[in-house]
């Protein structure tokens, strides 16, 4: 471990002592701790609930090079009425894509809840600049994005510069400030261990984060049960030390209802259920929402479906 | 010397291996704890059989044939098993036969179900066979024979199967999946499920993924089975448990029609 950087000033936490510390994580007892709350067997109103509950919590996201304007208007129509023949199917909690194509999805969302999150800060990689950075985040927020996801610059804090990665958090923060949430993606599957993640995650919320991320998505090892859990933790104690309310969002390799079922009871167990809403939890996801969709229309219809009966985003 | 017997223990065939039921429940069939499926092992099974479809379908008809052959072979192996466990040694050299002449009908299929159209136009006219899709069977007795005879003629064609085996007598089921498992049958192309007719059944009928239903071996409410499968227009047979015939091939196939202009 490298010996402690000097931070800069304006933690509400004391992290400098702290974050080079860190290294108190039991991955056995977290693993079996996320494998024990994935058995819960959620069914009937119970399920519903959740089901209801992970649209409402749904960032709808598209992030890829071949994304059109048509594509993301076509993806911001469906998280509005993700379900055009059954009004009682919320709409998502945001549309999530890349900085040139917010005003599409804004000439959308416009005058509905939904809210447009883009992705800043040279995503995926975070390998720019700070000014290339900067620059970006301003771009958005004046397109009109409610909502920006940034990357950490997982160089600078795995080879220990911590001082800038918490700098860059706080820049963004700053150009953020009153205009837009700010949710800080850490990358976990390219953070090693629990410890670093644990760290980052401080780094995050000392930082300034409204939101802390697991992963952009573009890694084969993106969001799993034992890191959310691990992010889930941190949450509860700063939580609990300092009075602050962070939220977490869950993205990356979600496809399937009954996973989004299983990290919605691991939020609940850890934070209860004040945690459970858009505010402060989000699922960032593309082909998760139709299984939604399926399993909504399969409880009420008792029969298996179909993705062909479902419009393809 | 002694020693002590190697129990089998009876189980499902899904996506080429031999998981227990989803819901751990057996049920007592021919002196054997035998795996009784579930509503969600249906729905396994469907949701690999869809899989597997293109994969399958997309193999060259010569390719199809050869694997039928070769599930023939591994019949042939376990021949004193198989009868064992069935009507006895003239109903497992029936099936084999059955297999054989399905499996010689892969590469013929095209030439005798499709032609080539006579139009008045400056078009090519041709009308190819396609496989359907998923397909369940529900496979009549007697339980080797009903089964391999309204499998095989599914499979050729390029379809993917979940059947559910004779409630009565599914031991032979599971031996003829061993079969299958070493006979370079794609995993997901066939999947055998034992347990109640009346559990599985109406879950196959109802399942909206599923593209065609062979009820041949179906008994008790026939009409609220077919009910069920019109929800997504299904393709209904209600052959006969013991035919041998290229029709039976072409109930699970789709003809469509391709106009292409000459001299483009």
């Amino acid at each position: 471990m490298a010996t402690a950087p000097v931070l800069p000033g304006g933690f509400e936490l004391p992290l400098e002592p702290r974050l080079p510390r860190l290294g108190s994580i039991d991955a056995v007892a977290l693993e079996a701790r996320a494998a024990a709350l994935a058995t819960r067997s959620i069914k009937r109103e119970s399920k519903l609930f959740a089901l209801d509950l992970a649209i409402r919590v749904m960032d709808l996201t598209t992030l890829e090079g071949a994304d059109t304007p048509g594509k993301v208007s076509a993806l911001a129509s469906k998280g509005i009425h993700p379900d055009p023949s059954d009004p009682h199917i919320p709409s998502v909690a945001a549309i999530c894509v890349y900085p040139n194509l917010v005003p599409y999805a804004l000439e959308r969302t416009r005058g509905t809840d939904v809210n447009v999150a883009a992705v800043a800060t040279a995503f995926p990689s975070g390998q720019s600049s700070l000014d290339v950075k900067l620059a970006e985040v301003r771009e958005v927020l004046d397109a009109g994005a409610q909502e920006v996801d940034m990357v950490i610059d997982r160089g600078a804090f795995l080879s220990g510069r911590y001082a800038q990665v918490y700098d860059e958090i706080v820049r963004v923060k700053e150009a953020c400030a009153g205009r837009a949430h700010l949710k800080v993606i850490l990358e976990t599957g390219e953070l090693g261990t629990y410890d670093n993640i644990r760290r980052a995650s401080l780094l995050a919320i000392a930082g300034g984060a409204d939101f802390i991320k697991t992963s952009t998505g573009k890694l084969p090892s993106s969001a799993t049960l034992p890191v959310t859990l691990c992010m889930l933790e941190v949450i509860r104690d700063v939580h609990e030390e300092t009075g602050r309310v962070v939220g977490l969002k869950a993205a990356g390799g979600i496809r399937q209802a009954k996973q989004a079922v299983q990290y919605l009871v691991q939020v609940h167990e850890t934070l209860g259920l004040a945690w459970l809403t858009p505010d402060r939890y989000r699922l960032g996801a593309s082909s998760l929402l139709n299984d939604v969709l399926m399993q909504i229309r399969k409880e009420r219809t008792g029969r298996y479906q179909n993705p062909d009966y479902f419009t393809v985003d | 010397m002694s020693r002590l017997v190697v129990r089998k223990t009876y189980k499902l065939f899904i996506g080429g291996a031999f998981p227990r039921s989803e819901s751990g429940r057996t049920y007592d069939a021919e002196g054997a704890n035998v795996a009784r499926g579930s509503r969600k092992d249906v729905r396994d099974a469907v949701r690999i059989a869809r899989q597997a479809g293109p994969g399958w379908a997309a193999m060259t008809a010569y390719n199809r044939g050869q694997v039928l052959y070769r599930v023939a072979e591994m019949m042939e192996a376990r021949k004193d098993e198989l009868a064992a466990l069935s009507g006895g040694a003239d109903e497992v050299d029936r099936a084999i036969d059955r297999v054989v002449w399905y499996a010689g009908w892969a590469d013929k299929l095209a030439q005798v179900v499709g032609s080539a159209n006579p139009v008045a136009g400056p078009y090519f006219n041709f009308t190819v066979p396609e496989p359907t899709g998923v397909t369940g069977i529900l496979a009549p007795e007697p339980p080797l024979l009903g089964l391999v005879s309204r499998l095989a003629p599914v499979i050729v064609g390029g379809n993917t199967a979940v059947v559910a085996a004779s409630e009565a007598h599914p031991l032979v089921a599971i031996e003829f999946s061993e079969c299958l498992a070493t006979a370079d049958v794609p995993p997901g192309v066939i999947n055998i499920l034992t347990g109640l007719r009346r559990e599985l059944a109406p879950a196959i009928a109802a399942h909206m993924d599923v593209s065609a239903l062979d009820l041949t071996g179906a008994d008790g409410d026939v009409a609220e089975l077919e009910r069920l499968g019109a929800e997504n227009v299904k393709r209904i047979v209600r052959g006969r448990p013991d035919a041998q015939s290229p029709y039976e091939i072409a109930s699970f196939l789709e003809l469509k029609t391709v106009w292409h202009p000459i001299g483009m």
